[in-house]
């Protein structure tokens, strides 16, 4: 019981910290790799917390399908640059106007960085519910 | 004066961590060892912000966090194989 009330406090706090070091991950210490492997822990202790049913009504997915549209995502973004008469895996930058944000500075390693986080999380949380189930 | 204060808490941070080693060695249940790993984990948060104001960056602050998520982690994992003796449900009562 206090372990689940602490749950539903410690992992929006948890998600948060997670989603800020991947955003974070240009210009300080962070990216894909630790967002992902955050993200990942905090789905473990509500899978600790509660039970594998409870995940799988809150997070309808299959975490096998994470992993191939994280690499859908890089494989994508690295060949997007050869319609630009420009080397594989060639990153472009710019501001792009956005209707709410307004001109914002986008990089397309982000979109890189999103294909890591995803697969990350696919294998991480795949490993873990194959090895946790005990039946 | 800052920089002798730090390396003074270092030191005493360091001889804490000996002495949990100690009992993580000796201890003579498993819950005194889990107790113990989970105070090494705080103390080296304590270690790594210390750390950062020695070497004066703020590169470090992130992994504090991190180390301290990770430290109730596998404290709560460890307690629920203890007490449970699964750690993941399948489906719960």
């Amino acid at each position: 019981m206090i372990l689940q009330v602490c749950t539903k406090v410690c992992l929006f706090i948890i998600i948060l910290f997670s989603v800020h070091s991947f955003f974070a991950g240009h210009y300080e210490p962070g990216g894909g790799f630790i967002g992902g492997l955050m993200t990942s822990g905090a789905l473990v202790l509500l899978l600790i917390a509660y039970d594998m049913k409870t995940l799988k009504n809150i997070l309808p997915i299959d975490f096998k399908y994470l992993i191939a549209v994280g690499l859908l995502f890089a494989v994508g973004t690295a060949a997007a640059s050869l319609f630009f008469n420009v080397p594989f895996l060639t990153h472009a930058f710019g501001d792009v106007q956005i209707p709410i944000l307004g001109e914002t500075a986008l990089h397309t390693a982000t979109l890189f960085d999103l294909g890591v986080y995803l697969v990350v999380i696919g294998v991480t949380m795949t490993i873990i519910q194959t090895i946790g189930e005990d039946e | 004066m800052l920089e002798n204060i730090v390396v003074i808490t270092l030191f005493t941070i360091a001889c804490s961590m000996v002495l949990l080693i100690y009992r993580v060695i000796k201890g003579p249940s498993t819950p005194d060892r889990v107790i113990a790993l989970d105070a090494i984990g705080i103390n080296l948060v304590a270690f790594i912000a210390l750390i950062s104001i020695e070497l004066k960056t703020s590169a470090f602050l992130d992994i504090t966090l991190l180390i301290g998520i990770l430290a109730f982690i596998g404290t709560v994992t460890f307690a629920k194989y203890l007490e449970k003796g699964v750690i993941i449900d399948h489906d719960r009562d």
